[in-house]
């Protein structure tokens, strides 16, 4: 049971979806942060570079939260760090100061590492301080080394592309001109997509190579993604690395988004296979199964009414129009701002099931919604902040979608839910470890 | 100058200090900062965080409002949120970006307490100090502004300096409160875990302070200058040490002076082979502690914020992973938090005592409660 630490506890702030505005259905202002932390920031993101080191220069307020997300994953082998002080911001020697703290780690590790992400912060950035000179002047003291310019700028998240768009981008900058193989990338995902994975069989079953960077195994691995011909990107956020190497490297861009709608499964097969010159396969098993899918799932939750929030996939909106209109009760839907992607499933559920509730996350009150609604276990729940707001064990732990893609996906999804329905989670413990798959010490 | 490391973790910052110390007692703390940065306090320096309800937030400053001095928004933010959430008062924050651009903190909180009608106390973080800095202003506020007196002195000690970030749990809070009872001392209040704003309006009443952490120290002075109450330095770790301790409360109550229990450790010889490396209230009474059970000279590297009271004969002040690895190698046995282990020579005998404040939750089940406990840590 929560306790107060004071002030009334003040009642839910959410709305009917009719009644909410796209692409903003809520004032913004003070921030909360809910005790859910699956999601992937750009240290886990980084550390996907296999033997890749990873430098921060930041104010010490800043580094602890890269600190202990490496700390957590018992990797600070593969961090270092060095913070600015008071005097450092103004004294006109942050790239000598930068140079030289780079010099004075490497010079420490017993084995020099192939890559090192070089990340700057807001106050770099607002200080005009110069990236490129920082860079070269390390290349041409480290042959061999591949230096990446990095950056952890939340302040700038609105001017130009944000942090995590970034960090997808440049950590495919070591890629160099290479002959390509005819082999297909999927690059800014952070799981493996499975050999079950119908864009994974339609890849093989074409004769290429398929590449994932989460499979790579050596900094050598990774450098071979540079021989392919096509780079593949399924989330937006991906979008900008995919654009980068189409531009650099020759390598062709297919965006073929995440996506709960059957047509738009299909249309993004039917992409790929005209890419790859292939035959588009017979889908229609694939799409009973992931009907029957649901329709188990909807049995095991019987009527049960369901929450989900934006964490646990990419389109939430259409993820919840396919819940309902297979029969899955979503109540709430836990969102702060709406993608123009989900456009169109949020007009659908506001025309066709307007009496759902939506809340948004990180508003200030939110900061009182479990303990004013602390019924436990009166609702299913996909994704953790859902899981965490509804105050409820039984949900299906998903960030990102984590590795659910097309008919495959849904059926995996749909398995999740009849499965946690079932089977509740030990809630504060799953839903407090830091970047859902990523090794931890908690 | 370069701060940097190569493999050790750092300390939590200001702002953190501050959010942990005030984070019970029903004000609403706003750190002016980007969208997220509040998430890093929220995961890894507060276990509070999911049981425990408070109003702790961050502003979502961005690039657009830093350049133009868009100040209205955050004011505008921070009334309204207050308007709804009814806190007993604002505490306002500084980040890296509104120092640079030099925002004046003192008057946002004097524009927000006009406005909003609540008691608004400006704190003057940066994001670039370590965690004992923006506890100790923190607490020095609340000396300064919510400590009260009846007149009535009653036989109790206050604890000054308790936050989760050094004392990690509350039941370590209260096995300091056992302690005092059996020392013959009632029960104060405690700066900052299991009291409430309310029990500082008698925080003068008591006999003596407690200091228990570095970031209680300025808070005790302002107690000292306004009602008079002395204050001793020190964790009761190890059960020597307690008697140590409880004793020293009495002779300051008696004498009406201060002592600084836990640098009470004699002239160390700089070559002295064990060392207790940390927060220099906690590994100085840790240090103390050792030696008057093992009877073996212990010295401290104070690795945060030290005012020299703190510092005894022997010690050092390091906070440089490179100076701290030259200094761990001249040792056969380093105590300390575990993320120092791998500085630590191989061959020396490493004692992990973990400490939220720099670990956060990696090891927090294995933070002991050595409250006038028999230490058991063999060197």
């Amino acid at each position: 049971m929560l306790k107060k630490a004071g002030g009334e506890l003040t009642k839910p702030c959410g709305i009917k979806i009719a009644q909410a505005e796209f692409p903003r259905p809520f004032a913004g202002g003070l921030e909360y942060s809910p005790p859910a932390r699956g999601d992937w920031n750009i240290v886990h993101i980084g550390l996907l570079i296999p033997q890749a080191h990873q430098i921060y220069f930041c104010a010490q307020g800043c580094l602890r939260g890269v600190v202990q997300t490496t700390a957590e994953m018992d990797a600070m082998d593969r961090l270092s760090w060095a913070y600015l002080c008071d005097e450092d911001y103004a004294d006109g020697n942050m790239e000598q100061n930068i140079i030289d703290s780079v010099t004075q780690v490497i010079k420490r590790m017993e084995q020099r590492p192939p890559c090192i992400l070089v990340f700057l912060s807001c106050m770099h950035l607002f200080a005009g301080v110069d990236f490129d000179i920082i860079i070269e002047e390390l290349e041409s003291r480290f042959a061999g080394v591949d230096f990446v310019k990095c950056y952890m700028t939340p302040t700038m998240r609105f001017s130009g592309l944000p942090p995590v768009p970034t960090m997808y981008r440049q950590m495919f900058v070591p890629l160099p001109e290479t002959a390509k193989d005819g082999g297909v990338n999927i690059i800014g995902y952070n799981w493996a997509f499975e050999e079950s994975c119908e864009l994974v069989r339609i890849i093989k079953n074409s004769g290429r190579v398929l590449r994932q960077l989460p499979g790579c195994v050596s900094y050598q691995q990774y450098l071979e993604m540079a021989k392919s011909s096509l780079n593949i990107t399924v989330i937006p956020e991906a979008s900008a690395a995919g654009e980068e190497l189409e531009q650099r490297l020759g390598q062709k861009h297919l965006y073929l988004p995440v996506s709960w709608d059957f047509e738009k499964i299909k249309d993004n097969y039917k992409a790929l296979c005209r890419e790859l010159g292939v035959e588009m396969p017979d889908f229609s098993e694939a799409e009973n199964k992931a009907r029957k899918a649901l329709e188990a799932a909807a049995k095991a939750l019987d009527g049960e009414p369901a929450a989900v929030d934006f964490t646990a996939a990419h389109k939430p909106f259409e993820l919840c129009a396919l819940l309902l209109d297979n029969g899955i009760g979503v109540r709430r839907i836990f969102v702060d701002v709406i993608s123009e992607e989900d456009r169109g499933a949020f007009e659908h559920i506001k025309e066709h099931y307007p009496d759902v509730e939506i809340f948004p996350t990180a508003d200030s009150s939110m900061r009182f919604f479990a303990s004013a609604d602390g019924e436990e276990n009166r609702y299913f729940a996909i994704g953790q902040r859902a899981a965490y707001f509804c105050c409820t064990d039984y949900f299906v732990d998903m960030v990102g979608a984590r590795g659910c893609y097309g008919f495959d996906g849904i059926v995996a999804m749909a398995e999740q839910i009849a499965d946690a329905a079932r089977n509740p989670k030990d809630r504060r413990t799953v839903i407090q470890h830091k970047g859902a798959g990523c090794q931890s010490c908690l | 100058m370069i701060h940097y490391a190569r493999i050790i973790s750092c300390y939590t910052a200001d702002t953190s200090g501050v959010c942990s110390a005030l984070y019970e007692l029903g004000g609403m703390v706003v750190v002016h900062d980007a969208s997220g940065c509040n998430s890093t306090y929220a995961t890894h320096d507060e276990p509070r965080w999911y049981d425990m309800d408070s109003m702790i937030y961050v502003s979502a400053l961005t690039e657009i409002d830093a350049v133009m001095g868009n100040d209205e928004r955050f004011i505008n933010d921070v009334c309204r949120s207050a308007e709804k959430l009814g806190p007993k008062f604002i505490a306002i924050c500084g980040s890296p970006m509104p120092a640079m651009t030099g925002t004046d903190f003192d008057a946002l909180a004097s524009v927000i307490q006009s406005r909003c009608g609540i008691p608004t106390h400006p704190m003057h973080t940066n994001g670039m100090k370590s965690y004992v800095s923006g506890a100790s202003e923190a607490f020095e506020m609340l000396a300064r502004c919510y400590c009260g007196s009846t007149g009535n002195v009653k036989n109790a000690v206050n604890i000054l300096g308790a936050t989760p970030l050094d004392l990690s749990r509350q039941e370590i809070v209260d096995s300091i409160w056992a302690w005092l009872k059996k020392c013959g001392f009632e029960k104060g209040c405690c700066m900052a875990m299991g009291s409430s704003l309310d029990d500082y309006k008698t925080a003068g009443d008591a006999r003596c302070n407690l200091v228990v952490s570095s970031s209680g120290l300025r808070a005790a002075k302002v107690l000292q200058e306004r009602f008079g109450t002395p204050y001793v330095v020190g964790l009761p770790l190890g059960e020597e040490f307690a008697v140590a301790l409880g004793e020293d409360i009495h002779r300051a109550v008696e004498g009406k002076t201060e002592i600084v229990s836990c640098a009470l450790r004699g002239e160390i010889c700089a070559d002295c082979k064990t060392v207790v490396v940390g927060e220099s209230v906690y590994a100085g009474s840790l240090a103390r502690g050792i030696m008057m059970h093992t009877g073996k000279p212990v010295r401290v590297i104070h690795t945060l914020d030290a005012g020299g009271e703190l510092i005894a004969g022997g010690d050092r002040k390091i906070t440089d992973e490179d100076k701290l690895e030259e200094e761990f190698a001249k040792c056969s046995c380093v105590i300390a938090d575990p993320l120092f282990k791998p500085i630590a020579p191989a061959n020396a005998k490493f004692v992990p005592i973990p400490h939220e404040a720099f670990s956060g939750r990696c090891f927090r089940k294995n933070i002991p409660d050595l409250v006038d406990k028999k230490l058991g840590l063999e060197l």
